[in-house]
């Protein structure tokens, strides 16, 4: 079993849902980031997303923009990515990680190669935000030999003649992307996540992951109440950005509370 | 004389909007619906005569097409070689080729019942349209515009906001044109049910190249009839400006099936293409995904968007349409380029000897036009879409050249 449904399920028969934090990789940069990432780790996350910088991230809100830019400017590259979460790998073989960014940074790297390195390094899966079902091929058979997840996202705006070729061939698990907009900007209101995961429910059965506008300890519980897991950038991004000495101490307890959030919401 | 349509270069895109490998729909799920609307709607658009005479009209009263097709005279006998015709499409209402787009766009949103308008634009030009068209039938408008393309556009910033459309400065990335195009793309995810997204050249997502290919082929059907008209012929060689490709699709598509026509595109060259500042993404860049298709990009090796650089506000842009990449590809275009010293130079020799000042964009055509008209026969008709003029563009000029204005 991956990584990632070994997670889920463990968690399903524990009664809760996932506290799926995410930052980009290298951000501010690669000692601190992967410092970041052990924080996340020690105060409860399930799975980690870790963000593949691209300078053109269109459906980033200016928080995670300025994480990947800054992740840049360290001299990140895909590459140094895949590094990262070597070494993460190297103290923790449990945490499911997946990879979230866009595709022309893979294309680059060659989609076979990227694949397979990514495996190599401990990847678990893939969201690539711009590459829809339908141009999805190339990558495809690639990161199927190589046995990632593709994890893909529905939206708001997905309708259900649309939902059966977005769920087709996902695996891992579905990210349901609360709002119709981009991250780090407005919040969904929970009636409207918890019709969206219904439906959803209804197309699939892999675990259904919430992002986009979850900030807060009780907006992510009350996503926890309905779907598997909940995701959560910008608020841990911003933290990260505004830097200061206690920086790791600060997103550490961010991310607790947040964990705490979605620990509790079933209980 | 034309091939039959399998062999024709006029297919393009199939139904997934490609254009051999380039096109495509590369964009977030958010979007996805939408933009497949946006392709279902045009479809019906385009296969609707009603629409088309609407068009029509707003052409001939409004824009003021056709555009004439102006014999250059004293050029022709400067540069002692072909003899050399300019597509006046800076004539049109506006002052440039981006209106023929955004009359198609706007009929469209309305037949869509779109309520609010977005756009991004480089130079102003496409801004303008945008803004002139949303004026006319009473839509609001929002245009993304860098901020460093405000500063050196700065009277078409005044003109969008006289037209009542509201201009948002771009501060993230490079502050250009892909920037502005990054920020359109996130307002319209959030604001999917209301808005239409004018995209101002022939690039993005499918439909949008086809589309705004579509809407602008108006400049080469027109350029066919009056040049035989003048001369009882087809063109040698005809020849335009690339910032995202939409005057050059517009004038070359017509002519792609004849095979004497030669087809030229000019990139700007900015510093020199051994400079690394430049924008010629075809000549001086390699394939990628960007802005919902893929084509050639300026990007480094770990496929990170690098900036372009142009004293052209609209060819800044480091991408292209992507038929223009399956075309070069295919060998049917030939993609060259010009800097920005030569841009300067022939946007000073066209005021001088013919009484026109162009844009810096077509001043980039005419350039090319400069190099290769003397060693061409005097037979050798050549035509150029001179797309936009240069009003917009005395302030950087002035400054390029050390006159404070
Ligand atoms: C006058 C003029 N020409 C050309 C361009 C470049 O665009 P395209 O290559 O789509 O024609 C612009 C863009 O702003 C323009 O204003």
């Amino acid at each position: 079993m991956s990584r990632i449904a070994a997670r889920f399920s463990a968690l399903r028969e524990g009664g809760r849902a996932a506290f799926m934090p995410f930052v980009s990789g290298g951000d501010p940069d690669f000692d601190t980031s992967l410092a970041v990432l052990r924080r996340l780790r020690d105060a409860g996350a399930d799975l980690l997303e870790i963000g593949v910088s691209f300078t053109d991230p269109m459906a980033d809100g200016p928080t995670i923009q300025a994480g990947g830019a800054r992740a840049l400017a360290a001299g990140m590259t895909t590459k140094r990515v895949l590094d990262l979460v070597r070494a993460y790998r190297a103290e923790d073989d449990k945490m499911p990680i997946v990879l979230m960014g866009y595709f022309n940074p893979i294309y680059r790297y060659g989609a076979e190669r990227f694949a397979t390195d990514a495996k190599a390094a401990g990847v678990d899966g893939l969201i690539t935000v711009d590459l829809p079902p339908e141009e999805e091929d190339e990558l495809r058979g690639p990161v199927e030999r190589a046995g990632l997840d593709i994890v893909r996202l529905v939206a708001p705006t997905t309708d259900e003649d649309r939902l059966p070729l977005v769920l087709e061939r996902a695996s891992g698990f579905v990210y349901y992307v609360s709002i119709a907009g981009i991250t780090g900007t407005r919040s969904p209101t929970m009636a409207d996540v918890e019709f969206a995961v219904g439906r959803l429910r209804r197309f699939t059965d892999l675990p259904v992951a919430v992002g986009f506008g979850i900030n807060t300890a009780e907006q992510a519980g009350a996503v926890a109440r309905v779907a598997d897991g909940a995701v959560v950038g910008s608020a841990l991004v911003r933290e990260i950005g505004a830097g200061g000495p206690d920086m790791l101490d600060r997103v550490g307890a961010l991310a607790r509370e947040l964990a705490g959030g979605v620990a509790g919401a079933r209980a | 004389m034309s091939p039959d349509t399998a062999n024709s270069y006029r297919m393009g895109p199939d139904e997934r909007g490609h254009f051999g490998l380039y096109g495509g729909r590369y964009v977030a799920e958010t979007l996805m619906p939408l933009i497949r609307e946006v392709g279902a709607a045009y479809e019906e658009a385009k296969n609707d005569s009603a629409f088309h005479e609407e068009m029509g009209r707003f052409h001939k009263h409004y824009t003021g097409r056709p555009s004439p097709l102006y014999c250059a005279e004293r050029l022709t006998a400067h540069l002692g070689g072909a003899k050399i015709y300019f597509k006046r499409d800076e004539l049109n209402h506006t002052g440039s080729h981006k209106i023929n787009n955004c009359l198609g766009q706007i009929l469209l949103a309305r037949r869509m019942g779109k309520t609010r308008i977005i756009a991004e634009t480089g130079a102003g030009q496409h801004g303008v349209a945008a803004a002139t068209v949303c004026a006319r039938f009473d839509l609001p408008c929002t245009v993304y515009m860098g901020s460093v393309d405000i500063d050196r556009q700065a009277p078409n910033v005044f003109r969008m906001r006289l037209l009542g459309a509201e201009v948002r400065a771009v501060e993230s990335g490079s502050r250009t044109l892909k920037d502005a195009l990054n920020e359109a793309l996130r307002d319209w995810v959030a604001n999917v049910h209301d808005t239409f997204y004018i995209i101002g050249t022939a690039a993005g997502p499918a439909p949008y190249p086809e589309m705004v290919r579509d809407f602008q082929c108006i400049i080469g059907d027109e350029v066919r009839t009056q040049i035989t008209e003048a001369e009882g012929r087809l063109p040698d060689t005809v020849v335009a400006c690339i910032g995202g490709g939409s005057n050059a699709i517009g004038l070359f598509h017509p002519f792609l099936d004849d095979p004497d026509v030669r087809i030229v595109g000019v990139e700007a060259a900015g510093h020199g293409l051994e400079s690394g500042e430049h924008a010629a993404s075809l000549t001086g860049g390699s394939p990628g995904v960007l802005h919902g298709n893929r084509t050639y990009l300026l990007q480094n090796d770990d496929g990170q968007i690098t900036d372009a650089h142009s004293i052209s506000a609209g060819l800044d842009y480091p991408g292209i349409g992507p038929e223009h990449a399956w075309l070069k590809d295919v060998g049917r275009a030939e993609y060259v380029s010009a800097t920005d010293a030569e841009a300067l130079e022939a946007f000073q020799l066209c005021a001088r000897l013919e009484g026109i000042i162009p844009a810096l964009e077509p001043a980039h055509a005419l350039a090319w036009v400069i190099r290769a008209a003397p060693e061409l026969p005097r037979d050798h008709i050549l035509v150029m879409n001179l797309c936009g003029r240069g009003d917009k563009d005395v302030f950087s000029v002035g400054d390029a050249l050390g006159i404070a204005l």
